[in-house]
């Protein structure tokens, strides 16, 4: 294991002690923080290892948010809900990717950006399953109290973040992990010399899905109610790759880091200029991109960047 | 009758989604990016007609005389000093840019006019005419002109002109072009801001007939996405097409299993295209 996924590791450790400092307030961030690093993270298997631009963070999120969302409704305990709301996402992703995935470069990306489109229209038309526009209300679980519920949930996702770091890494250090930065380097040599390529990258693809997949569970969970302009909204999508460049596309523990940065830059300017603050985030991505085009930790990024020219 | 309706309404609109399309085909065909501000200019130039009507009482007819040189000048500069140090990075920094300067202009323009929803109506209104039973609002159908005129005269800057030619030859091989002598980067900014004009005029046109919002310019982009998977990129001809045969599949998907899943039928459409013919109806194979 390298020094870099140790560091992930234990900073993901110290992360769990937070509920000994704060109030709901800084536990809410919290959970805000660790939705954040796992969708990084997710995004970070398909965008940083296989090297596909997806934008379809969003979609999985709103899936594995509706997914989580119904079966609570209907009752299903949540230790239940979460898992199949992954584990449905990573196989809606894989299947999907099997046939999206033969896409490249700007067609792709448009691939994975019309599947929110089609996946919030898709939910917004189910009025019996999913209540359509007007919203699924989750119902509260019997309550213990404000900061009970906060720090439930902050677990919860913290958990959910753990598990993703594990697997992002354990892949990271696979034969996978290999397999997904050859098919970025050079996707037909990989094909060449007997890499099942699709296998590989629809693995990515449903990887990518499924972390992101069961933290859409728990933010139903957490929020009890959603609706589909919500959770299949497109920032979903845009905020982990703005993440994933900040901290530096391809290792673990910068888009972590990246994750972390940005949420307190959105914090911010959240708390302060509530009425331009998607300006504000435009600003800040255009600014990213003009002058830092290669993220924080950007010495490794460098090199990746300039094999990535005619993707 | 109902048919002929569908046909008719899927031919005035599809002239209209094409206009849509084509300044955004222009942009992904010849500088490789998907320029997602497409949709808040479309809606910017909306707004311009919207309020030269408002304040000054101009028709938008004579608008679409301000909108085009205004938009021109607008993406020149912005291609000039934004994207022009991105163009040759790959797509993730180039989409996720234009999503920012995206992100810019609808806030700005949520902050200036609201989001209220507003519509530019003419007055007296122009009524409507019917042929053999098919309504064809009067207003819709002018738009539909300047919408196919508009499209006609990007075909005849790209055929006629000297600078049409040098963006058609860059598109076509960037490399060989820069050997002939052409001046890339002014081409690349001369393609966007024409983009962008199209954008703005074709916003002016929606102002007559959608209603105007913010909030309504990922519709438009989306629209503008279907359109050239649909038609295939880069020609004006499969725009077009593309235009017509989304907004017949939206038509006839509408009247045969409702409205409520017509986005869903041209988006599914989209991913199919993407998967068993990326070139589009009319593009040619391997042509990106």
């Amino acid at each position: 294991m390298t020094r870099a996924n140790l560091i992930l590791l234990a900073l993901i450790a110290c992360i769990a002690a937070l509920p000994l400092f704060g109030g709901a307030y800084t536990l809410r961030l919290g959970t805000i923080a660790c939705m954040y690093a796992i969708m990084a993270l997710s995004w970070n298997v398909v965008g940083g290892f296989a090297g596909y631009p997806s934008f379809a963070t969003a979609a999985f999120f709103g899936l594995g948010a509706y997914i989580g969302g119904v079966l609570l409704a209907r009752g299903m305990p949540l230790a239940a809900a979460i898992p199949i709301a992954g584990v449905g996402s990573f196989l809606v992703a894989g299947l999907l990717g099997a046939a999206l995935l033969r896409l490249r470069g700007h067609y792709f990306a448009i691939a994975s950006l019309s599947l929110i489109e089609v996946f919030r229209e898709l939910v917004n038309n189910a009025t019996d399953l999913t209540g359509g526009g007007m919203g699924l209300n989750i119902p509260l679980a019997a309550s213990a109290g404000v900061m009970a519920d906060a720090t439930f949930f902050f677990y919860l996702m913290w958990g959910v973040l753990l598990v993703t770091a594990v697997a992002v890494i354990a892949v990271s250090m696979s034969k996978l992990g290999f397999g997904m930065s050859c098919i970025m380097q050079n996707e037909t040599a990989a094909n060449m010399v007997g890499l099942n390529t699709t296998l590989y990258k629809s693995i990515a693809f449903g990887l990518s899905a499924c972390f992101v997949g069961a933290a859409g569970g728990v933010y139903a969970a957490w929020v009890h109610y959603i609706d589909p302009s919500d959770v299949f909204d497109i920032l979903y999508s845009v905020k982990p790759i703005v993440m994933a460049l900040i901290g530096g596309l391809g290792s673990p523990l910068g888009v972590t880091i990246g994750a972390f940065v940005y949420l307190g830059l959105e914090e911010v300017v959240w708390r302060n200029y509530i009425q331009i603050h998607s300006g504000v985030l435009g600003v800040l991505i255009v600014l990213l991109l003009l002058f830092l085009p290669h993220g924080l930790t950007s010495l490794r990024g460098w090199r990746l960047w300039g094999r990535a020219k005619n993707v | 009758m109902l048919a002929a309706q569908i046909l008719i309404n899927a031919l005035v609109l599809g002239c209209l989604y094409a206009c849509i399309a084509i300044g955004f085909s222009l942009v992904w065909g010849v500088l490789n990016v998907i320029n997602l501000i497409h949709g808040s200019f479309i809606v910017l130039g909306a707004y311009l007609a919207w309020g030269l009507y408002q304040s000054l009482h101009i028709s938008p007819w004579y608008s679409l005389a301000v909108a085009a040189p205004l938009f021109f000048v607008f993406g020149y500069v912005i291609q000039r000093l934004i994207l022009n140090r991105v163009i040759t990075a790959p797509v993730l920094v180039t989409l996720t840019l234009t999503f920012g300067l995206d992100l810019i202009l609808n806030n700005a323009m949520i902050y200036y006019f609201k989001a209220d929803y507003r519509k530019l109506t003419l007055t007296p209104p122009m009524g409507s005419v019917s042929i053999f039973d098919v309504v064809v609002p009067v207003d819709r159908l002018i738009a539909t002109v300047a919408a196919l005129a508009l499209t006609f005269v990007l075909y005849l800057i790209l055929r006629r002109l000297r600078v049409g030619r040098a963006i058609v030859a860059v598109r076509l091989d960037r490399d060989a072009a820069i050997l002939m002598g052409v001046k890339v980067n002014s081409i690349y900014a001369i393609a966007f801001g024409l983009g962008a004009a199209l954008a703005g005029c074709a916003g002016v046109l929606m102002a007559l007939i959608f209603p105007i919002s913010p909030l309504t310019s990922t519709a438009y982009l989306g629209k503008a996405f279907v359109v050239c998977v649909l038609g295939g990129l880069g020609s004006v001809s499969g725009a077009l097409a593309g235009g017509i045969l989304l907004a017949l599949i939206e038509g006839v998907g509408s009247a045969m299993i409702g409205p409520a899943h017509a986005t869903t039928l041209s988006f599914v459409l989209l991913i199919v295209f993407l998967i068993l013919r990326p070139q589009g109806l009319l593009g040619r194979k391997g042509f990106e």
